[in-house]
């Protein structure tokens, strides 16, 4: 499946689009599609500080329940409120209206993430598809 | 369960086929869900939905005492039984406690026919062979490898089925059952289900189930049938409040504790556990089973700790968003005292206390 090339990804499954010292950031479809059906989701308050690699939230799907790993080191700046009564959005539009979180970032915080091909690629190794 | 090769289903295949999301569950390689858990949840609520249960285990007892031996083992009254009747019971230990939940049928005066949970079937068919030393004549068979077994769940369960067999369906009542030929095969049809609707659970030989699957869903193609998974079973036995073992019973709860007392019969003599569970329903008990409803944002997981009052008071033994109900609900333990509907508890989500409140159980009820 064709990722999105207009950003960058994880091995953990995240996507971050970077813009002027503030990244945008969500679960990929491929993870979505892990998760199952998502019924709700928890993010941090902004202005939380996180490390790379830190957990962000949860996400909760009927079945269990799955950490968000913080793509980049950063302070949250915003979250996306309409996953509170529509937490859906992360399946339907995983890479839209079903972001979840704004950081502001530091110079170099994408330093190590892949672009879609380096993606694709990942996940072809781990026999997803 | 390291080095234990995992077993599949008749309908293995048709898992694969249907693009099912495969996982290891009671020994056996089975489908948790396939287009997703809500869509199968909501078809099974309002149309029709199949389920491959094929790994339940199924153990028949014979023999001229087979009565007087599933007396003994099982808490509820077997002699009430007729020819086609099935019952809701509990294997019991010495202690009143649940070795399994399950489903007794009355084949014949010699013969009963338990349906058991998958991941405790070897553990109860050792039980069993332990057990009926001393009752003459009585056989225990583990036949599970003789049987697929196929839920057909939902309002339009009866009209899907029906199309594939000349056994009136709406003759079957409640907990009854029939062996008659679907689709040109031998069965068990009983009129039994783990999701809180209409539907009927139809047992045949391994070599059937493939056919017979696929008919099914071409029946109840007008009706909107799919497939369903163990995702979407969870949570509508969860929501029709039906308990699952290992997670509401166990070996350490009594049907008293678990709300099960209607299953319980101490006029009935001599049977396993009756001492402790007759002295338990004079006492009463200590803790019970509640359902609960976050009222703050979180939702409650097997394990997750109750507090009440600065205490830690009980655990969650079930939780998730109820689909049809809408609302993120649980099943826990509880002091009595804190049992009342309405009573006021927290649930450990994560290391923060959660608020939630006693509701009543059944979280879900259908219209009839």
């Amino acid at each position: 499946m064709a990722q999105p090339n207009d950003r960058l990804y994880t091995k953990t499954h995240e996507w971050i689009i970077l813009a002027g010292g503030e990244a945008t950031a969500g679960i990929t479809q491929y993870a979505q599609e892990q998760l199952g059906d998502v019924v709700f989701v928890e993010l941090p308050a902004p202005g939380k500080k996180v490390e790379k690699g830190a957990a962000l939230g949860n996400i909760e799907s009927v079945k269990a329940v799955s950490e968000v790993f913080a793509p980049m080191a950063g302070e949250v700046s915003a979250t996306n409120g309409e996953l509170e009564t529509h937490p859906e959005l992360v399946n339907q539009d995983p890479y839209g209206q079903g972001w979840l979180v704004r950081l502001r970032v530091a110079p170099g915080a994408a330093d190590g993430l892949m672009d879609a091909a380096a993606y694709e690629k990942f996940l072809a190794e781990e026999g997803a598809h | 369960m390291a080095g234990t090769r995992l077993k599949r289903t008749p309908l293995y295949e048709c898992h694969v086929e249907a693009k099912a999301r495969i996982v290891p569950f009671a020994g056996y390689e089975m489908p948790v869900q396939y287009a997703g858990v809500l869509e199968e949840h909501r078809a099974v609520r309002t149309a029709v939905g199949l389920f491959d249960v094929s790994h339940m285990g199924e153990i028949e007892v014979t023999g001229r005492r087979a009565l007087d031996f599933v007396q003994y083992v099982t808490c509820n009254d077997a002699a009430k039984l007729t020819v086609g009747r099935a019952q809701y019971s509990g294997l019991m230990t010495p202690r009143g406690t649940f070795v399994d939940d399950l489903l007794v049928h009355k084949m014949a005066d010699d013969r009963y026919f338990l349906v058991v949970n998958a991941a405790n079937k070897d553990k109860d068919y050792a039980y069993l062979c332990a057990q009926c030393v001393g009752f003459d004549g009585v056989e225990v068979r583990d036949r599970s490898d003789e049987y697929a077994q196929i839920a057909v769940q939902g309002p339009k369960a009866l009209p899907t089925l029906q199309k594939l067999t000349s056994v009136k369906l709406d003759e079957i009542k409640y907990y009854r059952f029939v062996e008659g030929t679907v689709d040109g095969a031998a069965a068990i049809i009983a009129r039994t289900g783990y999701t809180g609707e209409d539907g009927f659970e139809v047992y045949v030989a391994p070599g059937d189930a493939p056919r017979l699957w696929r008919a099914l869903l071409a029946a109840g193609d007008e009706f909107g049938i799919v497939p369903a998974g163990l995702g979407a079973r969870d949570t509508l036995r969860f929501e029709a409040s039906m308990p699952l073992y290992g997670n509401d019973i166990d070996d350490t709860t009594t049907p008293y504790e678990a709300g099960l007392g209607w299953i319980v019969k101490l006029d009935k003599d001599g049977f396993l556990g009756r001492e402790a569970l007759l002295r338990q329903h004079g006492d009463g008990v200590r803790r019970t089973l509640v359902g609960f409803e976050m009222t703050g944002r979180g939702i409650a997981r097997h394990g997750y700790p109750i507090w009440a009052g600065g205490k830690e008071v009980g655990a969650v033994t079930s939780g998730t968003h109820a689909p049809t109900v809408g609302k993120a609900l649980g099943m826990g333990y509880v002091p009595v005292a804190l049992s009342a509907v309405g009573s006021a508890i927290e649930v450990e989500i994560r290391e923060q206390k959660v608020a939630a409140r006693v509701v009543e159980m059944p979280f879900y009820r259908r219209a009839r």
